[in-house]
């Protein structure tokens, strides 16, 4: 390692917006991705804003609350929830649509968070794991079908999967077996829990019946 | 009395956190002033780095620091640095830099100038064997271990080893490590009928859904870590190792992990350089992984390519079994897939004689780890469907070849022919038969139904079920309740709940009035065993079962100094402890917690067994005190090694225009013990199966052989079984036979069905092919199809990573 030459002295700090937009350049694969990465409100102030770019303060409705949030034009919803709202029961498993651990409704309809913008979902209904029991606590009847049938092992997969579990139900209360796993089709459970998560949502659409 | 919870379905303890978002996974933790990592990845698969410039990533707003490979301890080959400055892998972690947010983090990886030399790779464990062939390392290509010598080596066959072989067949040079029962040339001699092919089993990334994402923060001198681990306790003493730290300095919070499957057992080097990144630039630190990085640095399974040749008898039973295997090591370590490959096998076949020879060779491809059931699962995978040839030879039922072969509690493992606490594989073929319906099924083997063809398969699979030896530490508190510290990990098995039945069955407590308390160190652990190798339920059922048996005996002293007479004459129920001849006489738990605190000494846990581990004496003196405190070793007498068993037995169908396998039914039987929680041994038998399945027929590697590069990096190019991938209701069962040499009876399940899955399949795929052996892994819809139609294969013959 002795012939290793390394320099981490910075030198002098200089910025101005003519490098930064020189580094975006330059920074190619990193930026071509950085959607997915956490952008957060530290450098705010100092990052301008592309014209006729949307505006950044803005109002959402999740759980039923309206949350004013600062929003990157770029960032994912599942990044805005996780990491400006506190919402980190909708996991990031894959970062690109390929296994719905982060798996939110929007009016209702099972999104992946990782791949919607958060500028997309303004003025519309966002729900998350944290919002789907009731205020005093009662479960909602997908969670409840889960603790009667011990679902899920590690469970990473699992606030994904209840949120497919309840649009299934609230589209289809009486699904055969099989159109319960094309419903959550769109998720992966790695430890390979399906049957019980298959059960689960036999057991969620039963009750959703009942309580209906 | 309580009822007892051992044998029944519980609700886990965690489970409602879990589907609420409460449950805080690595990633879930925020610390006051955190600040995020972002990793710079080798490029190449082995290079030297020349220069590194990272002054325009420092001048950036909100960049704080750059951790290299000389901030980090140094370790000795082959061992895993933290940080590189010869990266032996495309993705390996050269520097981190520490920035405001991730963004910021990402851009300032992008302005580091790194200069890098490119070295010799090697991809393919065969081509390094060869005389003029790569090493993966400058030092060598394999790492010599014996009584005297642990030095790396260059290792290499002769030209002629390579020319002598026919053509497919794997070259067999000389071997790294061998060992025999018997002699196999003999043995082979008296058989009646010979197979033998060449296989080839994949190399595969563990990929748990939960990346190894950390973060770590230091205050007041100690490390706090939040990781993603399988292990509590034991990644604390490993992590403390890597930083050449004190244990009590270090505070590891574990309480949820979302899968390891054998990648997160203990500390991972990402932990390390959190932590230390965090050291340098005085914040937290978030390193937040990606699928794309848990490619590179999440572990992965090694991959074979080997040699069996099998003789049987006419009546069926195995006289020989010659195996070769070439095992595919990555770039580090030495793993011990193939030494536990021969002895599986040696295990499920008893053959009369036998020889195994094997070399595990450096490549430039991610690093290796324990996959679940490390060598048990590719071997079992690839040998079955030999075991299917021999029988259709000789005219054989394909259970009953296993079942006249798989032996029985007096039968022996491995080359020394240890003996086995107690084993019922016969048991479980004839279960599972019975609940599959091999009868009835197997009579559709071969049949057409438009252009789909039916396969029928059958698995045997074994593995180590378990270990001895750790602590266990049980605290009853006045509020009558007994609390399980647990050092184990939470990955999903349930273990945290299902081992703490031991003691609160013991004390005939009921479940509601059991506290499980994990995951936190801080919390207070016992020395464990790692959350790995099925060895929790049967190493942490006998620990808290020493340490009730401990509680009840202070209890029944307690109750005798205030109450009069024996200890003997007490007895615990429902939460009191009572004289057995007049129950009236007798105090609750709660009131008992109160006076072992009165009284002190060993009842609280200020007087300690000396035979505790540091770990559990520091834990139990932390909590002296706080009511009736027990910690004890499991002492219990254990001889022989303790293995279970999986069966799994699969109905496929094929396309023959398309290649498409389908998955139509399956069954998986254990021998694991006495059943403790029903649903998770389902789950277990299961979910363990159907990663054998993407075993199998999916989840592999593609590499430039020119390049070095992988191009099979994310779930979609390289998918686990999906839920539509799988039967719909498979079936399961288990034999509940206990063990003898275990005071709960039970043994670890979370290993063999992997190979039982991965069997099955293999073997149903062979059977709809009319026995036709493709002898290798994963059997996706080009290599079946180009076999049913008898055109161009799509790899060579001894080709990985296509």
């Amino acid at each position: 390692m002795d012939d290793v030459e390394i320099i981490l002295d910075a030198g002098p700090k200089t910025y101005s917006r003519r490098t930064f937009i020189k580094g975006v350049i330059a920074a190619g694969a990193a930026v071509s991705a950085s959607g997915y990465l956490f952008r957060g409100p530290g450098l705010l102030s100092a990052r301008p804003t592309a014209q006729g770019s949307v505006e950044r303060l803005i109002t959402l409705s999740v759980n039923g609350q309206q949350r004013r949030v600062d929003v990157l034009p770029h960032e994912t919803l599942a990044m805005t929830l996780r990491y400006k709202l506190g919402l980190t029961g909708t996991k990031l498993g894959c970062d690109r649509a390929e296994c719905g651990a982060c798996t939110v409704l929007i009016d209702g309809v099972n999104h992946y968070s990782c791949s919607m913008l958060t500028h997309q979902v303004r003025g519309r209904q966002i729900t998350t794991i944290e919002g789907l029991a009731a205020a005093d606590g009662t479960l909602h009847p997908v969670q409840q079908a889960v603790v009667d049938e011990g679902g899920f092992q590690c469970a990473f997969c699992a606030p994904g999967f209840v949120m497919s579990m309840a649009a299934m139900v609230a589209t289809n209360p009486d699904p055969t077996r099989e159109e319960a796993a094309h419903a959550l089709s769109g998720n992966l459970c790695r430890c390979g829990d399906y049957n019980k998560i298959l059960n689960c949502a036999m057991r969620a659409a039963e009750l959703s019946r009942t309580t209906a | 009395m309580a009822e007892k919870t051992i044998g029944r379905d519980i609700v886990p303890p965690d489970l409602v956190a879990k589907i609420t978002g409460r449950a805080r996974y690595a990633e879930d933790f925020r610390a006051e002033g955190m600040v995020f990592a972002k990793m710079l990845l080798s490029p190449m698969p082995h290079a030297r780095v020349r220069r590194i410039d990272a002054s325009e990533a420092l001048r950036m707003e909100g960049v704080l620091g750059v951790l290299t490979a000389e901030d980090v301890p140094e370790v000795s080959t082959p061992s895993e640095p933290i940080l590189t400055m010869e990266p032996v892998y495309e993705g390996e972690p050269i520097l981190a830099v520490a920035a405001v947010d991730e963004a910021t983090a990402a851009e300032a990886v992008e302005r580091i100038v790194v200069d890098l030399e490119p070295l010799p790779f090697a991809l393919d464990p065969l081509l390094s064997l060869r005389p003029d062939g790569p090493d993966a390392r400058l030092e060598g290509n394999i790492y010599h271990i014996d009584d005297d010598v642990r030095e790396m080596r260059t290792h290499k066959w002769a030209a002629a080893d390579f020319d002598g072989a026919p053509e497919g067949r794997l070259p067999m040079g000389e071997p790294a490590f061998d060992w025999s029962i018997g002699d196999v040339a003999a043995g082979l001699e008296q058989a009646d009928g010979i197979v033998e092919e060449t296989l080839i089993h994949q190399s595969l990334t563990h990929h748990p859904m939960e990346p190894r994402s950390c973060m770590a923060y230091w205050q007041n001198g100690k490390l706090h870590v939040h990781v993603s681990t399988q292990s509590a306790a034991r990644c604390r003493a490993s992590l403390a190792g890597m930083l050449d730290m004190d244990m009590e300095d270090l505070v590891v919070v574990a309480e949820f992990c979302g899968g390891g499957f054998g990648s997160k057992i203990t500390a991972h080097p990402t932990m390390a350089m959190t932590a230390l990144l965090s050291q340098k630039v005085g914040r937290p630190v978030m390193l937040r992984v990606t699928r794309y990085e848990e490619n590179y640095i999440g572990r992965a399974r090694p991959g074979f390519q080997a040699w069996a040749k099998m003789g049987f008898r006419s009546d069926g039973r195995m006289t020989g079994l010659d195996l070769y295997i070439v095992q595919d090591q990555g770039p580090y370590g030495r793993s011990g897939d193939a030494f536990t490959a021969a002895t599986v096998a040696s295990l499920t076949y008893q053959p009369e004689h036998m020889r195994f020879r094997g070399v595990s060779v450096f490549t430039n491809t991610p690093p290796r780890s324990a996959q679940r059931a490390p060598g048990g699962a590719q071997i079992i995978g690839m040998l079955e469907p030999l075991v299917d040839k021999a029988a259709r030879e000789l005219g054989m039922d394909r259970v009953a070849i296993r079942r006249l072969n798989a032996p029985a509690s007096d039968g022996w493992v491995g080359p020394n022919k240890g003996s086995l606490t107690s084993a019922y594989p016969k048991e479980a073929l004839d279960k599972a038969a019975e609940i599959f319906g091999w009868e009835e099924r197997i009579a559709r083997s071969g049949q057409t139904n438009g252009t789909r063809v039916t396969g029928i398969g059958v698995g045997l699979s074994p593995f180590v079920g378990g270990s001895t030896g750790f602590d266990g530490l049980l605290v009853i508190r006045p509020d009558g309740k007994l609390y399980v510290h647990q050092g184990i990990g939470n990955l999903g098995t349930h273990s945290i709940a299902d081992t703490a039945r031991a003691a609160s069955d013991l004390l005939d407590l009921a479940w509601e009035d059991v506290v499980v308390v994990w995951g936190d160190s801080a919390r207070h652990q016992p020395w464990s065993s790692v959350q790995a190798g099925s060895q929790t339920i049967h190493a942490h059922t006998r620990a808290n079962h020493a340490a009730a048996t401990q509680a009840k005996r202070k209890l029944q002293e307690i109750a005798a100094r205030d109450l009069g007479g024996s200890p003997n004459a007490y007895e615990v129920g429902d939460g009191r402890i009572f004289q057995r001849s007049n129950p009236g006489r007798g105090m609750t738990l709660a009131r008992a917690a109160e006076r072992a605190i009165e009284l002190g000494g060993a009842y609280d846990g200020h007087e300690l067994d000396e035979d505790l581990h540091a770990m559990t004496r520091a834990s139990a003196t932390a909590l002296a005190g706080t009511g009736l405190v027990s910690a004890a070793k499991d002492t219990y007498p254990h001889d022989g090694s303790t293995w279970s068993w999986v069966v799994g037995m699969a109905e496929v169908a094929i396309d023959t225009e398309t290649g498409a396998l389908e998955i139509m039914e399956f069954t998986g039987v254990a021998d694991c013990g006495t059943v403790v929680h029903p649903r998770s041994l389902a789950a277990q038998i299961h979910g363990g199966c159907i990663q054998g399945f993407g075993i199998a027929r999916s989840q592999k590697w593609v590499y430039d052989p020119k390049w070095g590069v992988p191009f099979a990096k994310r779930f979609y190019t390289a998918r686990p079984p999906g839920i539509l991938d799988v039967p719909l209701s498979p079936r399961w069962g288990a034999l509940d036979i206990p063990d003898p040499q275990t005071p709960v009876g039970a043994r670890g399940i979370g290993e063999p069905p992997v190979g039982a899955g991965s069997a099955a399949i293999t073997s149903a795929v062979a059977d709809a092919l009319g026995g036709e052996c493709l002898c290798r892994t994963p059997l996706t819809t080009d290599v079946i199809l180009a076999a049913i139609e008898g055109t161009e294969k799509p790899y060579r013959p001894l080709e990985t990573h296509v």
